[in-house]
């Protein structure tokens, strides 16, 4: 328990004690996580197969197709 | 034959994929190499206890902290891409390209949760030696990191230790060592992560030379000059033996790719090397690209190009057109029996889906055959060679000629890579040279051209891209699979708006990036950690 306690107030001291441009630096990693999974994730890149097909089977013959009939 | 294809999705899907890896690979190389030249410049705090070392690591490990924050999960994007616009690609790669991203994934999580964070908010609450530990491995994860990708991409190029499974139309794993460690997997994992050494390293030796060029943190700047230059040297050393087993990789694994580099259309014994080269025009017809009739001027090393490919000055080398159209006397296939060999496995695939459920006979007496060793080393290896039958012979003449790549993209790119490569390595002589007789910090032209050479390391490494994938053309993976079959059928406009909204955030990235960055150089070394 008291490994895990001084892990956690290791990484909360050093989010608290931040300097401005690591701060900066902070805000420009989350907006790009939200952008990446929450509007290109989830708006722009389904993945086309899983959405496409209910089983492999299907994504197996499909994909077949698409080898040998292009 | 090609009706079916939707060009726009593939050239929009294509250049959207280019965009995304060229931008991750803006920030990859500087982590890899600068993670090291930070290692070095720890140990010898460490070993030393001179707190100017302690500074001068503080300060680049600053802007290493700034390029991975900014890059960081930039080629997850990438992943996002195989699912959507790569659908079929994904699905027909199965395992082989998972394994090792999943590794990867886990690797960099660990690396990134734990190593970094003890780099970056560890100081003066680990002992100096955990810390340094720390770092070493932070170092050591981010190439391991980037070894399972690099090994991914190698498969690509080289398809090995893997079987077709005809049931579900997935290649799978069957030798991990043969992936893990075929030669073309080796000599890209050496060649680029040495390649992003370099990078660092000029960026180091740049920066230091405009600190020396604004006379300011003299002591910090020759340090720091001196461990980049050694490292850049030794590193520019390795980079050129592992380019040169790349080299001969490429031109036994990927003739074409490597009659391209060197625009090679006929071939040739005693084959020169193209030291420099200008085209005159475009080489629009179709039948005659890569001919060596159309450079403006060049400059040739005799008998060059053999030996770099096959390590014997005598050695046939073929070209563009012995490839195409065969060469027998060398025993080269021509591309039309490969066309026509792949179309043989694309129908027996067919015949074998068709058989399934109807004729249990024939389906079993077709899946032996891709359980034969024999027939898919003679047929089923040009797979994606079938994609371009035509029932016309004229037409189908013409098709082989359409599996080449860009000539004057790959023929550039390679030179530039090669060129630039060879002004680094001079650098990194002329740097430590003037440090040993202490006339570096007069030397206002070396400084000068030591800061410019920044940016041509970035031309340099996107250039090695560039050959390395373009040059493969047509090819996702080499002869199973072309571009044009690995592209989902979705809607082009989709491809267009996130094509456009990539450019957006990574122009804001890059800005971002750049910013920050020059604001912590100008703002110079000073004690404080992260400060």
């Amino acid at each position: 328990m008291g490994v895990i306690k001084k892990i956690y107030h290791f990484y909360l001291d050093g989010f608290m004690t931040l300097s401005p441009w690591a701060r900066t630096l902070w805000v420009i990693i989350l907006v790009k996580l939200f952008i990446m999974f929450a509007v290109l994730r989830l708006f722009f890149f389904r993945d086309t197969l899983k959405n496409k097909y209910t089983n492999d089977e299907e994504r197996a013959n499909h994909v077949i197709e698409e080898l040998i009939s292009r | 034959m090609f009706e079916n294809i939707d060009w726009a999705l593939v050239n929009w899907s294509r250049a959207q994929f280019a965009l995304t890896a060229m931008f991750h690979w803006l920030f990859v190389p500087l982590t890899l190499g600068l993670s090291f030249i930070i290692a070095f410049m720890e140990t010898i705090y460490v070993k030393t206890g001179d707190p100017e070392w302690k500074r001068i690591t503080k300060f680049w490990m600053k802007l290493f902290g700034i390029n991975f924050a900014i890059g960081v999960a930039t080629g997850i994007i990438l992943e996002f891409e195989f699912g959507t616009n790569w659908s079929n690609y994904s699905w027909f790669v199965g395992d082989i390209f998972g394994a090792p991203l999943a590794i990867e994934g886990i690797m960099a999580f660990f690396m990134e949760s734990t190593f970094i964070a003890v780099m970056f908010f560890g100081w003066g609450k680990v002992s100096k030696r955990f810390h340094l530990t720390a770092t070493w491995l932070t170092a050591v994860g981010a190439n391991l990191s980037a070894l399972w990708i690099l090994v991914a991409n190698a498969w690509m190029q080289n398809p090995v230790g893997m079987k077709f499974n005809p049931e579900t139309a997935r290649n799978e794993m069957h030798n991990f060592w043969d992936v893990l460690l075929s030669p073309s997997a080796v000599s890209k994992f050496l060649h680029t992560t040495t390649s992003g050494y370099v990078l660092a390293a000029v960026f180091v030796v740049g920066i230091s030379s405009w600190f020396m060029l604004k006379k300011r943190h003299i002591l910090f700047a020759k340090r720091s000059i001196v461990i980049a230059a050694i490292f850049g040297f030794v590193s520019s050393i390795m980079l050129i033996a592992s380019g040169d087993g790349s080299a001969r990789d490429v031109a036994k694994t990927q003739p074409m790719k490597f009659a391209a580099m060197e625009s090679l259309y006929e071939g040739q014994t005693q084959a020169p090397l193209i030291a420099i080269g200008l085209f005159g025009k475009e080489h629009d017809d179709p039948m005659h690209r890569g001919s060596d009739q159309e450079f403006l001027m060049k400059i040739e090393i005799p008998n060059m190009l053999s030996y770099l490919a096959f390590l014997e000055v005598d050695a046939f080398v073929p070209g563009i057109k012995d490839l195409v159209l065969g060469n027998e006397q060398h025993n080269i296939m021509s591309y039309k029996e490969k066309i026509l060999r792949g179309y043989e496995a694309q129908q027996t695939l067919r015949a074998f889906k068709d058989a399934k459920g109807v004729d249990e006979l024939e389906y079993q007496r077709l899946k032996a055959k891709f359980d034969d060793e024999v027939w898919v080393e003679n047929y089923f290896r040009y797979f994606g060679y079938g994609n371009y039958y035509d029932p016309n012979p004229e037409q189908l003449e013409l098709n082989a000629f359409k599996i080449v790549p860009p000539i004057s993209l790959s023929f550039y790119a390679f030179h530039i890579m090669v060129v630039l490569g060879g002004h680094f390595m001079l650098l990194f002589m002329v740097v430590l040279w003037l440090t040993y007789r202490k006339k570096l910090e007069s030397n206002k032209v070396v400084l000068y051209t030591a800061l410019w050479t920044i940016p041509l390391a970035y031309i340099a490494s996107q250039s090695g891209w560039i050959v390395a994938e373009v040059g493969r053309q047509p090819w996702v993976i080499q002869d199973l699979m072309p571009t044009m079959t690995a592209v989902s059928k979705i809607d082009t406009s989709s491809v267009m708006i996130t094509f456009w909204l990539f450019t957006i955030t990574f122009v804001a990235l890059a800005v971002a990036e750049v910013r920050i960055m020059v604001k912590q150089i100008k703002n110079g070394p000073k004690e404080g950690g992260h400060n």
